[in-house]
């Protein structure tokens, strides 16, 4: 174990630098959110992520955010097992019948204030399961979506975009006024 | 002296028809009776294993179970079918316990009714709202009665901790120690099997690859190969080749992550981090090569989308020798760290007799001395031409199936390095014929967590899928975590499941 510390320290890290922001991102956040105040609610943002039928391949590219690349946790953004500790859901998948519920709950246990992004084709509309007898439609059927990042997965540096965008929307880093622009 | 049993094949030919479009093992066609002698025989033979159990409907005059079944002594496979005009069918759950939720979710899909079945609750369709949030109401899911004196319930999921699908695991515990897990499955049921019937072959294998994202080259394999034995299509030598390449980078970036994992869950974060990065080097990797990180949509009936240029096969060697370096000093780690050991050894037992029962496969067979690979029998090119280790254990605990992972890592490291060095030059596509008349395909491949077997009926010009069934491995392997979870700790349920890391998905379709 000592060489590989060694190593590492020595040799530096490999995490990446952060990707630049997306303007339509930061414009669709703004649509959504335009009437409502938002609070300062410090340099960080709790994310609680609920599969509702996904193929498992988003879930892959999310958790690829944690790891040494992309590190997540840096930025001040970091998954919770619980919705009452959550900011933010993010949801992917089709929402199916039998999961249906359960993300209505989820989203009702999170307190205010909270954004849900959709991830993924499927998140966005059903993607390539759009019409399944156990299919409901994308997240935006059952709860209020503020953002939505499509892909078949979304990788993981389209997922940083978009989270980013959320943190520096509801941080009051960029004001509504610039984005209308 | 009596004359020695006859083999699966001999056997069946005897009390079925063999069906003559059906490829590329045979299918025979029983009567009630012939299905009664084969239970029998299921009954005394321990070693004929079961591979899939399901129902077709579609375009046929009475609904019709069909039975995948694989004898190890001869390395045959055989597919059996049972017409049901009555909407029923004799159970097999009695004779072999794999078949206990395939018949309850026929039963759930088709409305066929087992008759005699060991367990007729539904299983896959939830029938009550309260399934939904996994309480018990009145009317709900009954889960199995418990007795017993200082005992309490925890439920958990469908939402559950982590960056993970969702499932309910209803624990009964006694203090700390599990007394039983019983599983609640189905939250992410779309209805594929629905999707699939009637789409085009571009299309079914686009939803064939998204079954379960982690397994899409497998799965994608599989459903190529069913196409490929149905039309008798000869697939490119190159093709095959860059098939194994991306199977066995499919599986060592999978596994991987499931050693991080695990060891993660044990709260040992540094080989979690160590894991990840190297998966990523290979996702990375797979993006440039092969156009896709997951290495979607690149295996296609005929063989594979696109073609590795000499640039990306020379940057694939060096990839490999990196891992070859990197990834030994993290087993060490692994190996000498008396913490993590302490937790992954005795955790989590599967025996040997559960394991033959559920004919299990994957790491989770191997690692309680199921000695079974697909890409060894039945076997499939590139394997048939190149010789590799598979490894098998007899501990069934999840320093076992962790064993097992870090085995096949450097054997899938090994092959890929022979498979570059011998790959074929040539076409990586060749069209697809359709034969003019309905065709019946079937394909088993091995997939990281397990044989995935996808069986399919083409329509006569061979433009669509009538009727396809992709089989996951985690049928099998979903039950025997409640066995494996019994008598441990709560807090090492997270283990046994990292360790376990069945598919959801692949299981709900």
């Amino acid at each position: 174990m000592l060489t590989h510390i060694l190593t590492a320290v020595l040799g530096g890290p490999v995490t990446e630098a952060a990707p630049p922001l997306v303007a339509s991102d930061l414009s669709a956040l703004a649509r959504r959110v335009q009437e409502v105040a938002h609070q300062r609610l410090g340099r960080g943002l709790t994310i609680r992520q609920v599969d509702a039928g996904s193929c498992n391949g988003c879930e892959l590219e999310i958790h690829a955010l944690n790891n040494v690349y992309y590190d997540l946790e840096r930025f001040g953004l970091r998954f919770t097992a619980s919705p009452r500790h959550a900011d933010v859901l993010l949801v992917t998948g089709p929402v199916t019948t039998q999961m249906r519920t359960a993300l209505e709950r989820t989203w009702a246990a999170t307190p205010a204030p909270k954004w849900v992004i959709a991830i993924g084709d499927c998140g966005c509309d059903g993607g390539v399961f759009a019409g399944g007898t156990g299919v409901v439609g994308g997240v935006g059927t059952v709860i209020p979506v503020d953002l939505t990042i499509t892909g078949c997965p979304p990788s993981p540096t389209r997922l940083l975009q978009g989270l980013l965008a959320v943190l520096e929307f509801t941080n009051g880093c960029v004001a509504a006024k610039q984005l209308q622009a | 002296m009596t004359e020695p049993a006859p083999t699966m094949i001999e056997f069946l030919s005897q009390h079925g028809a063999v069906q003559p479009r059906h490829r590329p093992w045979p299918r025979f066609q029983l009567d009630p009776a012939g299905w009664s002698a084969l239970t029998d025989r299921l009954a005394a033979d321990p070693d004929l294993l079961l591979l899939g159990l399901w129902a077709e409907q579609e375009g046929l005059d009475h609904p019709r179970v069909h039975i995948a079944l694989f004898e190890a002594a001869s390395g045959s496979v055989a597919v059996t079918s049972l017409d049901c005009p009555d909407g029923t069918f004799p159970t097999l759950s009695r004779v072999r316990p794999g078949a206990i939720r395939l018949e309850r979710t026929i039963h759930d899909l088709h409305r066929l009714v087992p008759i005699g079945a060991i367990d007729d609750r539904p299983w896959l369709i939830h029938r009550d709202r309260s399934d939904a949030t996994g309480t018990q109401g009145g009317g709900g899911y009954q889960f199995l009665p418990v007795e017993g004196w200082n005992l309490h319930q925890i439920p958990v999921g469908p939402v559950h901790a982590g960056i993970i699908e969702p499932g309910h695991f209803r624990f009964t515990c006694s203090g700390e120690t599990v007394v039983r897990l019983e599983e609640r499955l189905g939250y992410v049921h779309k209805g594929i099997e629905q999707l699939l019937a009637g789409a085009s072959l571009e299309r079914a294998a686009r939803l064939v690859g998204r079954v379960s994202g982690d397994s899409t080259v497998a799965y994608g394999l599989a459903f190529a190969r069913a196409v490929e034995a149905a039309f008798g299509t000869e697939v490119p030598p190159r093709a095959h080749y860059l098939r194994g390449v991306m199977a066995e980078l499919e599986r060592i970036a999978n596994h991987l992550g499931d050693i991080g994992a695990i060891a993660n869950d044990a709260a040992f974060s540094f080989l979690h981090a160590q894991c990840g990065e190297l998966r990523e080097d290979i996702l990375r990797f797979a993006l440039a090569g092969f156009g896709h990180r997951l290495m979607m949509d690149a295996v296609v009936p005929g063989g594979v989308a696109n073609d590795l240029s000499e640039d990306h096969a020379i940057r694939l060697l060096s990839l490999v020798t990196r891992l070859r370096r990197r990834f030994p000093r993290l087993v060490r780690i692994y190996e000498n760290k008396a913490s993590l050991q302490d937790r992954t050894v005795d955790t989590g037992y599967v025996s040997a007799a559960l394991a033959h029962q559920f004919a299990v496969g994957g790491y989770i067979g191997r690692a309680s001395s199921r000695i079974f690979d697909a890409r060894v029998q039945p076997g499939y090119p590139p394997y048939t031409d190149h010789e590799f280790s598979v490894p098998t254990l007899s501990d069934g605990d999840v320093n076992a199936r962790v064993w097992i992972r870090i085995h096949e890592v450097k054997a899938s490291l090994a092959l890929i390095i022979r498979l570059i060095a011998s790959l074929p030059k040539g076409p990586v596509l060749a069209p697809l014929t359709a034969p003019g008349e309905e065709r019946e395909g079937m394909a088993l491949v091995e997939g990281f967590r397990g044989d995935v077997m996808v069986w399919l009926r083409l329509s006569a010009n061979g433009e669509r899928v009538i009727r396809c069934y992709p089989r996951d491995p985690s049928w099998f392997q979903w039950p025997l975590l409640e066995a494996a979870i019994r008598g441990n700790i709560v807090p090492d349920f997270p283990l046994c499941n990292k360790s376990f890391n069945c598919s959801y998905a692949g299981h709900d379709l």
